[in-house]
């Protein structure tokens, strides 16, 4: 693997940049792992990075039906917050927070991580009331989290309209300044890089047909390029979870839904920060190349097409249009979908399953992105001691049956 | 943006209607007698599956009637509509298709099989 | 003003009688109605217009509409109005249009962004992933110049003073496109008496059809402009077609579900523009039968320097001389690897230019186009390709080398001088809308493109759209498409009849022969060989791509950018497509497509909301008594969708001051709510009662009729989400109330019960919310403001016992009467039909004066209910709230089973120490806790976090007992009574308090 830096790449300037190799090795499929992630997003990337790196489990395998970094990963809006209302989030969140700002280095892959902050907006008093609430809650679980009033949301962002007379207008919100954007392609060709530098396969084009489930064990799964014998089945398949829970049986708390985005066409730097507002349902931030990213809320059916109906693209256009109506002339530029694993109460699974040695971290709804690197981290923690350290716990599959949930759905939370 | 075919008011719409969720999830008749395990299945575990799947629908700027829908969630191919209580019409000779011209892999449409 | 010196005539494009003058980059030139600002600027002689995206080049025209990459501008300098990233190539100039280049810095010709230029070859694709990766913050450093780098026009900076409409239709056959296929397809279809409609991105229908020298052919022994005209006339006069101009369809959406985009006043100059019109109308169309007859794109060639102003595509050349009458050039030569391509060079020798050369990579193009290029005198080059072109702003020469049998070079150049390069790589089909549509696509290799292959939704495609060139084919192919499709929608059309159109030999030759990235002179470290015009994306950016292992087209689309500009690349992709396809040693077929997304062209954010802006985002809900509490000068606040009347400040006296007073006089004289806004559901049925007793926590079966009675319901997950009170009218009857903004819900969730768990049960359910205003009277002397109202019902309270409703009449109106308090008070809520509302109101004002009556807010009713530690669900609930945690045990029954109720059971939510529902107390009695703030245990904060063991969800200062009160959710709280706690704060120490019960008027000994 070739070192990445701006002396290496002034270097290979010289010679027309011949010199590069593969950023991960290209690899067959072996008989047998020590452990198998199925899924080659951000977060299955990340698992089986710090499986190798922090558990020494170098024998693992990346199995990813398409191209990696190819569903929600490279779809969504690459938002990062830790500002989440209850512990149990606000541990997770901020831990993938830690693990964002220096990540670049750490990967040797610049993941473009821009701290820019994040504001949430209350329209009305009941979520000021409730952002409040969270907003104490960030600070006394030591999440950088401050109150603005309107005057003060438009000082930080300058283009939003606070007009009194907006249907919901802005009367104040949460910043979070270590909050920002980040490079979805890069976090997730990142981590496949530096894992393929460690030992781990990432295998392409490889759709998991089936688990090979003995008694209560699971002992490998079979795929359509051949069998695997293996003690450890991660699945990290966000959107397709219960597609593969059901190889074992499994029933989950989860359903799939189209979530959609958009952008704008890339226009020279307007808007400095990222903006959300739960009550209109929509947010935005502009990218590096200078389009605005968006954001709508998910579409209410099942749906594994990963496309959803135009209106929810409309009426997310009408929201953006009520926060910033400078924007009205500027173009959509292109619209698309993903699929996501939303649980009831809108907090992710971490968890052992009925079947030994087979685990699943999904259920991260609209909002699993900005929790990448922690998610990876602590599943590969669970996976490799076959017991949830304290982040994870608290997103075992039992508190569905305790009713121990992490509820943060309701107007204490926003969804993205 | 489907049709959905109420069977009160005919196709309408996908826009029209509010969604219910999977159906034929009866709510059970002694709950005390249920176990946590089986009354967390009942309230929580849903099947999701990508394929064939009935579900409900309630016409909300229609009729206000609730009814059930046969649908292939991999194509989101609409097969049959039919009212609450009734059984899920058979769909036999129905072959599961997914859209021509998506890439075969990575298209989140690739559970099922292309029909040649 | 400059002459356009390069206007050779006046055809069916251009209006020749009405001049046009424009600015371009400040300069004033002129053009004709009808001119697109890139065929005004080529008449002008201008080619250079912008520079590109990421190394700032000179960027000039390559095509001539939607497809055009690089040649954006910026329109107008109004903040409110100005447009980013127009393309010129669609732009109809008007008199008074102000356009200037973008991203470029100080001017067009002298930009510094173009330094990235000269450092190049240290920016090559993903170089930002390699680098600036130092310690936190170190990317930040970067981003700031990067971001102002990239980006391409600037956004308005003032609100969009202009408006926008959306409109739905339901049509038979959507025609898409009015090139030949197009016009023939929608002709016969409408003929059939379908309804058709007919959408043209273009302002004119023709298509194809204006691009061609307009005495090449006839068609039915007319003329193509008398053609076109007999075509349109014909289609206007057939009442069920609508034909929409200057109308794209972007999206192809489920079951034939199609947008399009209406223009409708951006090329009338701004003085004649109407404010009854939109800008732009989006037309949501639901159709049986689409006919896609959306053309063909062509491509550019992959060389090394094919990136200057002067090159443009071979296709677009014909356009601007045939459509605007505009030569793009004195010299010119031509460059492809197909037949189609020469006849440009025909055309520009038959207009009076210079055509130095024609060069083709191919050994043998058709005989033909040789023959026929002899015979004009033009020299052809064979198995040649270009090697390099010269010239800063605007191309001046260039040079061709041979092709050996490999493909390789051979020999030595020869440099050939021309102003104009026409280059052609061939057609490609626009499939981008079939794609949208899920069609599955399979690759031609006689066209060496991507074509239709099998439908998916109820669409056929016709015409260069299904690959098909030649016109005579084009036109048969457009009326079988459309017949069928009127055919499938249920329509007879008669037996389709082509015209006969004359032929030109060189119809639906192409010879073409793959040319993906074409051999360089120059080593590869200064080759610069273009794909992506707008990106900057060159054939080396993708074989590093390769190199790197981003071998997936979707890999190295993301890690190029290839195709991912505004033109979502249009003319670039399939370039790319084969670039990597030779670099992969694969067929193009199995390097596969990236997505098509929608749009297919960008559209407007104004556009896409429509008229949903505004006061149309969303609806406001008022009472009938809201005009009275505006002129009371009351502030409102939102609930769900209402407005409701908060406080009624009197002049000069302050918000808080008014709650204070509203809440004293309703505590010692009386006061009234309007309550009109409460959820209301009218239930009937037999089986009313047993409902009841389902969806509430409490027992139903024995309420007698004239009695009331406040329920709880809880989700089937035990946590509580609305409450209301319910008055049984009769044994079948029931009146229930939800809050505010539960309302919708409640109703559709019980429906729901009733409908898919229950439908045994015979209850009926009916949203009568706005059938009843409602005004709520509280006060010790509120009984007397009821008696001097009421003609015959007894307020007495003994004569009329809480918790039970009377049936009576306000000067003969009919009203309910229920005799229930939200405030602990003594409290009438009076229900009369909606209309009665203003007039009831005014009545109580009247009546009630003498007793010193005092409209309050729903702010003092906050106030007021926390007094007596009443909930109030969403506020003081959210979602995790049983009714035990809310010390509501009296009100879950055991003696049958209510939704939720096996819940409460499971061993979390039966904890002892979940979080309980209490009132807190601070020590000092002025500090009012503020709403939100968190609980905890002890005086100080620690680090790095502090457990917190409640928060605070209502807090007010209490005029009745002169203190602040506060509730909350406190972790066990009830165990901790009279315990200390304290209250976190942002700045400052934690403020000190006791938990109490939350009934602060039995806690201070004020219960009635």
């Amino acid at each position: 693997m070739s070192h990445y830096s701006l002396l290496q790449l002034a270097r290979h300037s010289l010679n027309g940049h011949v010199g590069w190799t593969p950023a991960w090795r290209s690899s067959g499929l072996k008989e047998r792992y020590d452990a198998v992630v199925i899924g080659g997003g951000g977060h299955g990337c990340a698992t089986a990075y710090y499986l190798a790196k922090e558990h020494g489990l170098t024998n693992t395998a990346v199995i990813e039906k398409g191209w990696i970094g190819g569903g929600n990963a490279g779809r969504n809006t690459t938002i990062i917050r830790s500002n989440y209302l209850y512990d149990a989030s606000a541990a997770i969140y901020d831990h993938a927070m830690q693990l964002w700002k220096t990540l670049g280095r750490e990967l040797n892959f610049n993941v473009m991580m821009s701290h820019r902050g994040v504001i949430n907006l209350a329209h009305d008093d009941n979520e000021m009331r409730q952002l409040k609430r969270r907003v104490e809650a960030n600070r006394l679980n030591g999440v950088d989290a401050e109150w603005l009033d309107a005057r003060q949301v438009q000082e930080y962002c300058p283009i939003i309209s606070i007009s009194p007379d907006a249907r919901y207008p802005v009367l104040g919100g949460t910043l979070q300044r270590s909050g920002g954007v980040n490079r979805h392609d890069a976090v997730v060709w990142g981590y496949a890089r530096a894992a393929s530098a460690l030992g781990v396969d990432i295998i392409e084009n490889c759709e998991v047909t089936g688990l090979e489930v003995q008694g209560r064990d699971i002992v490998g799964l079979r795929t359509t390029r051949g069998d695997i014998t293996c003690p450890k089945v991660a699945s990290v398949a966000a959107g397709h979870t219960s597609v593969i829970a059901k190889m074992a049986d499994i029933r989950l708390p989860i359903e799939s839904h189209p979530l959609q985005a958009l952008v704008s066409e890339p226009v020279k730097p307007i808007h400095n920060c990222v903006v959300m507002s739960n009550a209109v349902h929509a947010y935005c931030s502009q990218s590096d190349k200078g389009e605005l990213v968006i954001g709508a809320g998910i579409d209410p059916h099942i749906s594994y097409t990963q496309r959803g109906a135009f209106p929810i693209i409309e009426e997310t256009l009408a929201a953006i249009l009520e926060l910033f109506p400078i924007f009205s002339r500027l173009k959509l530029m292109r619209h698309w979908g993903g699929i996501v694993d939303v649980c009831p109460d809108a907090s992710p699974i971490i968890s052992k399953t009925p079947v030994r040695g087979f685990y699943i971290n999904a259920g991260w709804g609209t909002g699993g992105w900005k929790a990448t690197p922690g998610s990876g981290q602590v599943f590969a923690d669970l996976v490799a001691n076959d017991e949830p350290n304290k982040i994870a716990a608290p997103f075992s599959l039992d508190r569905f049956t305790s009713g121990r949930l992490v509820a943060e759905h309701g107007a204490a939370a926003v969804a993205h | 943006m489907f049709l959905i075919p109420c069977p009160f008011c005919g196709p309408r719409d996908q826009s029209e209607f509010s969604y219910g969720g999977e159906a034929h999830i009866a709510r059970p008749t002694e709950p005390e007698a249920l176990s946590d395990e089986d009354w967390a299945n009942f309230v929580f575990m849903r099947s999701n599956p990508k394929g064939v799947f009935a579900e409900r629908w309630h016409h909300t700027a229609g009729c206000g009637k609730w009814f059930n829908v046969l649908r292939n969630t991999a194509t989101d191919e609409v097969l049959a509509s039919y009212k609450t209580g009734e059984p899920p019409p058979a769909v036999a000779g129905f072959q599961l298709a997914t859209p021509s011209g998506e890439p075969p892999i990575g298209s989140g449409n690739d559970g099922t099989k292309v029909v040649p | 003003m400059s002459m356009q010196t390069f206007r050779r005539k006046y055809p069916t494009g251009v209006n020749g009688a009405s001049p046009v003058t424009f600015r371009f980059n400040g300069r004033q030139y002129g053009g004709f109605a009808g001119d697109t600002l890139a065929s005004a600027l080529l008449a002008n002689g201008v080619h250079m217009i912008a520079r590109s995206f990421k190394y700032h080049r000179p960027r000039g025209i390559l095509g001539s509409g939607s497809d055009d990459p690089a040649a954006l501008v910026q329109v107008g300098a109004d903040p409110a109005r100005t447009v980013p990233n127009a393309r010129a190539t669609e732009l109809e100039i008007y008199d008074g249009l102000e356009a200037f280049s973008q991203n470029c810095w100080p001017s067009l010709a002298i930009d510094v962004g173009s330094v990235n230029d000269a450092f190049g070859r240290f920016l090559p694709a993903g170089f930002y992933y390699k680098t600036f990766m130092g310690p936190p913050g170190n990317w930040m450093m970067f981003e700031g110049l990067i971001r102002r780098a990239a980006g391409l026009g600037k956004s308005p900076t003032a609100p969009d003073p202009d408006h926008y409409e959306h409109v739905n239709r339901h049509c038979d056959v959507l025609v898409i496109g009015a090139g030949p296929a197009g016009l023939t397809a929608a002709r016969i279809a409408a003929a059939s008496g379908a309804r058709v409609i007919l959408a043209e991105e273009t302002p004119e229908l023709g298509g194809r059809l204006l691009s061609i020298e307009p005495s090449s052919r006839t068609m039915d022994g007319q003329s193509i402009a008398e053609w076109l005209q007999d075509t349109e006339a014909d289609l206007t006069r057939s009442p069920e077609i609508t034909v929409l101009k200057r109308t794209c369809a972007f999206g192809y959406y489920g079951e034939n579900w199609v947008a399009l985009v209406e223009s409708l006043q951006d090329h009338v100059p701004e003085h004649a523009r109407r404010a009854d019109l939109p800008r732009h109308r989006v037309w949501r169309v639901r159709t049986a039968q689409v006919v896609l007859a959306t053309g063909a794109i062509e491509r550019p060639l992959v060389f090394h320097g094919n990136d200057r102003p002067g090159i443009m595509l071979a296709g677009a050349v014909r356009t601007y001389l045939h459509r605007y009458g505009v030569l793009a050039g004195r010299t010119a030569v031509v460059f492809t690897n197909n037949d189609e391509a020469w006849t440009t060079a025909f055309d520009l020798h038959a207009a009076g230019a210079e055509v130095a050369a024609i060069v083709d990579t191919r050994d043998e193009p058709g005989p033909n186009v040789t023959a026929k290029a002899k015979s004009l005198g033009i020299e052809a080059f064979t198995s040649a390709t270009i090697v390099e072109t010269k010239g800063r702003r605007r191309l001046s020469h260039m040079s061709v080398m041979s092709l050996d049998e490999n493909k390789q070079l051979t020999g030595g150049p020869r440099w050939l001088y021309a102003d104009l390069l026409a280059v052609s790589g061939g057609w490609s089909p626009n499939v981008a809308l079939f794609s949208q549509s899920r069609g599955r696509l399979q690759f031609d290799d006689t066209l060496q493109a991507f074509r239709p292959e099998r439908s998916w939704q109820a669409e056929r495609s016709a015409g260069a759209a299904d690959g098909v060139f030649d016109f005579a084919a084009c036109f048969a192919s457009g009326l079988q498409a459309g017949a069928e499709a009127a055919q499938a929608a249920g329509f007879a059309t008669d037996t389709p009849q082509a015209p006969a159109c004359s032929v030109d030999p060189i119809d639906g030759e192409s010879g073409i022969e793959p040319a993906w990235d074409l051999p360089s002179a120059k080593p590869p470290a200064r080759t610069r060989a273009f794909v992506d015009l707008q990106n900057d994306v060159t054939s080396k950016d993708l074989q590093l791509a390769v190199r790197e292992g981003y071998v997936s087209v979707e890999h190295a689309k993301r890690y190029t950018t290839l195709g991912m500009g505004t033109d979502q690349g249009k003319t670039s992709s399939l370039n790319g497509f084969g670039v990597l396809a030779g670099a992969l040693g694969k067929p193009i077929a199995d390097v596969g497509v990236t997505t098509f997304r929608p749009p297919f062209k960008p559209v407007p954010f104004g556009a896409v909301a429509g008229q949903h802006v505004g006061d149309h985002f969303h609806p406001r809900r008022t009472t009938p008594m809201h005009t009275w509490h505006e002129d009371q000068g009351a502030t409102f606040e939102v609930v769900g969708d209402w407005l409701r009347a908060r406080a009624y400040p009197r002049a000069g006296e302050s918000f808080e001051d008014a709650v204070q007073r509203e809440c004293i006089a309703a505590r010692t004289q009386t006061a009234a709510l309007d309550a009109s806004t409460l959820g209301k559901i009218d239930i009937r049925g037999r089986d009313a009662r047993t409902f009841l007793n389902r969806v509430y926590t409490n027992a139903w079966m024995k309420l007698a009729p004239g009695r009331c009675r406040y329920g709880l319901m809880l989700n089937e997950d035990g946590m509580v989400f609305d409450d209301g009170v319910t008055a049984c009218i009769s044994d079948d009857h029931f009146h229930l109330t939800t809050t505010t903004g539960g309302a919708a819900g409640v109703l559709s969730w019980m429906e729901d019960y009733l409908q898919t768990e229950w439908p045994d049960l015979d209850v009926f359910m009916t949203s009568v919310t706005e059938q009843w205003a409602v005004a709520s009277i509280c006060g010790p002397e509120s009984w007397r403001v009821v008696g001097a109202l009421l003609d015959d019902i007894d307020p007495n309270p003994d004569a009329f016992p809480f918790m039970s409703h009377r049936t009576g009449h306000i000067a003969g109106v009919p009203v309910r009467v229920f005799r229930i308090s939200f405030t602990g008070e003594l409290s009438y809520e009076i229900n009369v039909p909606a209309r009665y509302g203003l007039w009831l109101w005014q009545q109580i004002m009247d009546k009630g004066e003498p007793h010193g009556i005092t409209p309050y807010g729903t702010e003092g009713m906050h106030l007021l209910r926390a007094e007596t530690g009443f909930i109030i669900v969403g506020q003081d609930t959210d979602g995790t709230v049983t009714p035990y945690d809310l010390g509501m045990d009296w009100i879950v029954k055991s003696s049958a089973d209510f939704i939720g109720r096996r819940s409460l059971t499971r061993s979390d939510t039966s904890r002892a120490d979940r979080r309980h529902f209490v009132g807190v107390l601070t020590d000092d009695p002025a500090i009012v806790i503020a709403e939100g703030s968190q609980v905890i245990a002890t005086a100080e904060e620690q680090d790095p976090r502090t457990p917190m063991i409640g928060h605070i969800t209502s807090s007010y200062f209490s005029p009745t007992f002169e203190r602040s009160i506060a509730l909350g959710l406190i972790d066990a709280g009830r165990n901790r009574v009279g315990e200390r706690v304290y209250i976190a704060q942002r700045d400052g120490e934690p403020i000190p308090a006791r938990v109490t019960q939350p009934n602060f008027m039995q806690h201070f000994g004020r219960a009635t």
